[in-house]
């Protein structure tokens, strides 16, 4: 889309549910923000450090995270990376964790601003089935009141620590998982091993495309 | 404000006003970003070393924190915020709701100089934006 043809430089595209993403006509730049959301210690930030490890090369800023001496996020992790050249546009992704800690939720909600994708990370250990629930009841009332969707949101679920069932821990069965979490939402879903990189660039990869196809239905 | 939409003739003016009143002087660099964290347009001596985009995702962080601190506190907003360094200090101004000015600069500028320009440069941004279909 040549500017002559299209006199606007900043465009607010509409992705689903009212969210407006800002795309540069001019420079011919999209950013794409996604959310790694999920209950405290479900490994969020455990996946943007695979991330950040696997893909060094094309990261060109170090990853930054605000977190407490106890290691644990205080206000977000932010990895950003260019994912190369789409029909002409550059695409700068940007990824986010929040905080997982339940008093948190004003700055889980700062996070969630201006959000394009969300990967939903639940915790497959049995004793975590409740806090997954409430989790993810919390970020549908949080994307409500920025008047967006849950089922709107390109979204993907990840069930996450499947490698601790080999060392005997009880977890949930995925149909568990699917059916607490996804038996209405309906979104694609892995079961991944943050900690080992067990399918966390498949859903990467998964939100990714999800987000910049939801984007480009608006755009083109 | 509907800011959503600049032509590639608003931006041009935005970007010369951020020279005329802040690069021109010395500024290093000016950064106007939204409150979720994306940039909208970046003005600077072409000296920066550093990457933007973090820096963007801080920015907007950091003024929405000051801001719920603001409404703790009973204050409607904190408009304005000012970190100084050793040899660089960063000034945060609104523009409005939704956007936020960032000023980076060196020792050579004094905060009142640099204060009474943003606020120039604010308002002019503000008509430039106000034109708009
Ligand atoms: N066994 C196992 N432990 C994990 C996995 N992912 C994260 N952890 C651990 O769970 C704890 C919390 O992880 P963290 O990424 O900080 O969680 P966050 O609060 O969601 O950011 C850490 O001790 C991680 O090492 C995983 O896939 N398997
Ligand atoms: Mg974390």
């Amino acid at each position: 889309m040549p500017d002559f043809v299209c006199p606007y430089v900043w465009k607010k595209v509409e992705t689903g549910g009212g969210k407006l993403s800002f795309i540069n006509l001019k420079d011919k730049v999209v950013q794409v923000k996604i959310v790694y959301y999920g209950p405290g210690r479900c490994g969020k930030t455990t996946n943007l450090e695979y991330i950040n490890r696997k893909f060094r090369d094309q990261i060109q800023s170090e990853m930054v995270s605000l977190k407490t001496h106890g290691d644990r996020t205080l206000f977000f992790d932010f990895l950003p990376f260019d994912l190369g050249q789409i029909k002409g546009y550059e695409i700068k992704i940007q990824l986010y964790t929040v905080p997982g800690q339940v008093r948190y939720n004003s700055t889980r909600k700062l996070v969630l601003k201006g959000v394009d994708g969300i990967v939903f990370v639940a915790d497959v250990m049995e004793k975590q089935r409740e806090k997954n629930i409430r989790s993810l009841n919390q970020l549908h009332e949080n994307l409500q009141s920025y008047k967006e969707s849950i089922f709107k949101i390109p979204l993907i679920m990840q069930y996450n620590k499947v490698d601790l069932k080999e060392y005997g821990i009880p977890v949930l069965p995925t149909f568990v998982l699917q059916q607490d979490l996804n038996s209405r939402l309906q979104v694609p879903y892995f079961e991944a091993s943050a900690i080992t990189g067990y399918n966390v660039v498949a859903t990467l990869k998964k939100i990714i495309s999800s987000t910049v196809v939801s984007i480009q239905k608006k755009l083109l | 404000m509907n800011y959503g939409i600049v032509s590639q003739e608003q931006l041009e003016q935005i970007e010369d006003i951020l020279y005329q009143k802040l690069v021109k002087f010395g500024v290093d660099s000016v950064i106007i970003i939204d409150m979720a964290g994306n940039v909208i347009t970046v003005k600077d001596n072409g000296k920066n070393k550093y990457n933007i985009y973090s820096f963007a995702a801080l920015a907007a962080g950091n003024f929405a924190t000051v801001d719920a601190m603001a409404k703790l506190v009973g204050e409607t907003e904190f408009s304005l915020l000012f970190h100084k360094g050793q040899d660089s200090n960063i000034h945060f101004s609104k523009i409005d709701d939704e956007l936020l000015l960032i000023s980076m600069f060196g020792k050579d500028i004094s905060l009142g100089f640099l204060r009474l320009n943003v606020v120039e440069a604010i308002e002019q941004i503000r008509k430039v934006w106000a034109r708009q279909g």
